[in-house]
């Protein structure tokens, strides 16, 4: 199992270091620069991918920083006499700065993010190649770079750049390798299927789209800075091509974008085929060619190259699905709940106090002040739109609070990023589950358990997301999408979840709501059950049953307001909870 | 700093120029705004619009009024064609900008392959006619341009914001499964407003035929500023559109005319990275 699962980066090795010797064999210059143009690609495309195939983020901008490094070598070279190599980590991080200011500006959008981010970038090539032009980085008549001194790797000059492209390569395959194997891979993924969600289990998603994004950057910038030299000349019409864009997201498409190495795959095909078309007009019937391509692409073969191979290769040898080998269930690390620094058991683990909240001119909670102890059971009950799950939002970050504080174990969360409120402890789960579409049922619960209180490394995580699985009663999905789940499933899902996050409180949105009576039962025992793991529980549900049997206390809201507070039994007595539930001819 | 009259005569062409930016918009943020599609490949259909029109009156001798009542009907079919086509294929979204944005590269292409990558002009003697107003000129052409686009984009807001079948877009548009539960059939408005934008971007094409000089790779220059109008102008919103056009317009021309001609595509640009920054609630 281990041995296929590093299978393919230790086949890319072994194709790599045997390249690394093909000069010694004084092979003719042609295939030199054949070669040197599909690794350009590879890295090309392949690092457009680690932002946009990921995370969903599509930039048709990827030019933009390709010639940020072209332009960046061309003068360092040529007008301040900075040896060669030394320019290419100056393309990286000028490419990389670029990028960091394009994210710093789209990424903090509350909508439209993925939009806006693909047509700012469309236009920032140009813009770019407005500023080369008018100033005198470029001025117009282009830059020679082809006196400048290469540095001696190889046998020849052509061996020199074959060389250094295929270092790109390899980092640039190496670089979407191991992010799709990290945390931070697991962030993208999860980005890409739902922000927010992910946002709220603890992912950092501005950070990491950052991260990704100048990662991604930073290798178009080096490639632009091996390419200025490859060409010779620069101008600003050749390197702020339109081509560029398109290519790469043709390569990405083909290939496979969910995988790290289909840009790779999609680029040596492309590439190899490009060759056909060299010279003059050729190039421009290639250029329809390779759109025409990407539309029926997109159309016929959604998923890509790769992946789709892959599946059918396994079907033919007869393998399970990727990675659907049985996991072992592991025992979690340590109890949800379970030491909680500096609490003792009077002191509330959660203290709202006067939380106002609204929107334009709705109060959606006009001052809420309630408590959560440590092992409590809170029912929060209240008609439709008195303010529960605006209130759960609140406490959780998803929206920001207007006034008053939310303490959690005594430290205040309430300007906190959703992000850090989950890292700290404080799980949800949704009325309607929002499980990420592409991941399977147990990635979904290793990403939680990844950036939960108890954060660790996915691969680690496993065991101890197939325990969350089975404790939620899902251990036969484990490799199920979540579209093949039914609502039930679903839910319990959210269940495993949030429980894998370790929190030291659970909020509970309506998890009862749209299941049978037999499927209630199931999941009033698992409440009880969780809270006997020591995490405290705030229980939003209507099924007044349920809330009796199940809650240590009750709160009741009422037009954002806390109505009545206190043993179960009492406050559905209390004439104020009857009106608001009834309607006052009944109190 | 350059004289009144200079300013003035600046302001006076870049609130003409913003006519057609709006226009040139109208198509990307009605199909983006109302149908979910973010199709730019208007831009691709105002230049082959462009290229016919010059086609026809340089080759053929067709007077370019004739020539817009030629292709302005084709391109409402065309646009309807062409959503038809999108949504049988199912994109939306992302995905939908992917394929329209390879349309428009072949679009681009064909042009290329047609009429050249070189810079062409169509001469005509509208070019030099112009109204003067006091110490100011008003190039007819120029004026002619903004009218329409100014009755277009309050036609086609009144439209969308008044009539049954503007009311049953935007409800789809909101919800297509509850709209279709009230019988509103969205495919078929669909297709007719695609109509509308397609015919928009050729009149818009007409337009660049007759005041600007022409060459493929000039769509993607156009690119970024419409985009601008049409974020700016908020999504799916024609009257917005020209409002945010002639804005911007007026400050590319107030730029041109201050700083250097050359830097004109950077304002558009720097004005939609200070509105996202700062996310006033309208946009």
């Amino acid at each position: 199992m281990k041995r296929s699962r590093h299978a393919g980066i230790a086949i890319v090795a072994v194709a790599a270091v045997a390249l690394l010797f093909l000069p010694a064999a004084r092979i003719p210059a042609f295939y030199e620069s054949f070669l040197y143009l599909i690794f350009y690609w590879i890295a090309l495309a392949t690092s457009w991918n680690i932002l946009s195939g990921y995370a969903h983020y599509l930039s048709f901008g990827h030019g933009a920083f390709f010639g940020a490094g072209v332009y960046t070598t061309a003068t360092l070279t040529t007008k301040y006499d900075i040896a060669f190599l030394w320019t290419v980590p100056a393309a990286a991080a000028v490419a990389a700065l670029l990028a960091a200011g394009i994210g710093a500006v789209v990424f903090r959008l509350d909508r439209l993010r993925g939009e806006l981010f693909a047509l700012l970038t469309l236009a920032v090539a140009f813009v770019l190649a407005t500023i080369v032009l008018n100033t005198p980085i470029d001025g117009g008549p282009g830059v020679y770079l082809s006196s400048v001194p290469l540095p001696k790797f190889g046998v020849g000059p052509t061996a020199t750049i074959y060389l250094m492209g295929l270092v790109l390569a390899v980092i640039a395959v190496g670089a979407a390798y191991f992010i799709a194997r990290s945390r931070l891979g697991l962030g993208l993924f999860a980005i890409h299927d739902d922000e927010d969600v992910a946002e709220a289990k603890g992912v950092p998603t501005f950070r990491y789209k950052m991260i990704a994004f100048a990662v991604s950057a930073a290798i178009a910038g080096a490639v632009g800075a091996v390419h200025a030299v490859y060409v010779g000349y620069v101008t600003v019409g050749g390197t702020f091509d339109i081509n560029v864009a398109v290519y790469v997201v043709l390569m990405s498409v083909l290939g496979g974008m969910r995988h790290w190495l289909g840009p790779a795959v999609g680029a040596t095909v492309i590439a190899a085929s490009l060759y056909a078309f060299t010279s003059g007009d050729q190039v421009i019937i290639g250029r329809a060619i390779v759109a025409l391509g990407l539309i029926l692409v997109i159309v016929l073969l959604p998923d890509g190259v790769v992946p789709t191979a892959l599946a059918r290769w396994r079907r033919w040898l007869r393998l399970p699905p990727a990675k659907a080998a049985a996991v072992a269930a592991a025992p979690p690390r340590m109890a949800p709940g379970e030491a909680v620094v500096g609490a003792d058991a009077a002191a509330p683990v959660l203290a709202c106090a006067d939380v106002q909240k609204s929107f334009g001119g709705i109060h959606a909670l006009r001052g809420v002040s309630l408590a959560l102890h440590p092992g409590e059971i809170l029912g929060l009950v209240g008609p439709n739109g008195s303010g529960k799950t605006t209130l759960i939002n609140v406490i959780t970050g998803q929206y920001r609070r207007d006034s008053g504080s939310i303490a959690l174990a005594g430290r205040e969360i309430g300007g906190l990023a959703a992000h850090r409120i989950a890292a700290l402890g404080v799980a949800r789960t949704y009325q309607i589950p929002r499980p990420f579409a592409h991941l399977t049922a147990l990635d979904n619960v290793v990403l939680a358990g990844s950036f939960g209180r108890l954060r660790g490394d996915p691969d680690t995580m496993r065991g101890e997301a197939q325990y969350w699985l089975e404790f939620a009663g899902l251990g036969g999905h484990a490799h199920r999408l979540p579209g093949e789940l039914n609502l039930h499933q679903r839910k319990f899902l959210e269940l495993a979840r949030a429980l894998a996050a370790r929190p030291r409180i659970l909020m509970l949105d309506e998890v009862l709501a749209g299941l049978t009576p037999n499927e209630i039962e199931t999941a009033i025992a698992l409440v009880r059950r969780i809270r006997d793991t020591g995490a405290a529980i705030v229980f939003v549900e209507h099924n007044m049953r349920a809330v009796l049997q199940l809650s240590d206390r009750l709160v009741v809201l009422n037009y954002g307001q806390v109505i009545a507070a206190g043993k179960p039994r009492d406050v559905v007595r209390e004439p104020d909870v009857i009106a608001a539930y009834l309607g006052s001819a009944n109190a | 700093m350059p004289s009144w009259t200079l300013l003035g005569q600046a302001l006076i062409s870049g609130v003409l120029i913003g006519g057609l930016y709006g226009l040139l918009g109208l198509g990307l943020t009605l199909s983006w705004g109302l149908l979910h599609l973010i199709n730019i490949a208007y831009f691709g259909l105002a230049f082959l619009g462009a290229y016919l029109t010059f086609e026809l009156g340089t080759k053929h001798g067709v007077p370019p009024w004739y020539a817009a009542a030629l292709i302005v009907p084709a391109f409402f079919v065309l646009g309807a064609a062409l959503h038809w086509m999108l949504a049988r294929l199912r994109v939306t979204g992302l995905v939908s900008l992917l394929v329209t944005f390879s349309l428009i590269v072949i679009i681009e292409t064909a042009i290329h392959w047609t009429w050249t990558a070189d810079f062409q002009r169509f001469e005509h003697h509208y070019l030099k006619e112009s109204l003067r107003l006091g110490r100011f000129f008003i190039p007819t052409l120029e004026l002619m341009a903004f009218g329409i686009a100014a009755v277009l984009s309050v036609v086609v807001w009144a439209w969308l914001r008044y009539s049954y079948f503007g009311k049953a877009v935007r409800a789809a548009a909101q919800d297509p499964a509850i709209a279709a539960a009230f019988g509103i059939d969205h495919k078929r408005n669909a297709l007719l407003l695609s109509g509308v934008c397609a015919a928009a971007a050729a009149i818009a094409g007409v337009f660049i035929a007759l005041t600007t000089t022409l060459a493929p790779a000039q769509m993607f220059a156009w690119f970024g500023v419409v985009f601008a109008v049409v974020i700016i102008g908020g999504l799916g919103n024609p009257l917005g559109a020209l409002v945010a056009g002639v804005l911007i317009g007026m400050a590319e021309s107030i730029a041109m005319a201050v700083i250097a001609p050359a830097w004109a595509p950077v304002v558009a640009f720097s004005l939609l990275i200070l509105l996202l920054i700062w996310q006033p609630r309208w946009l």
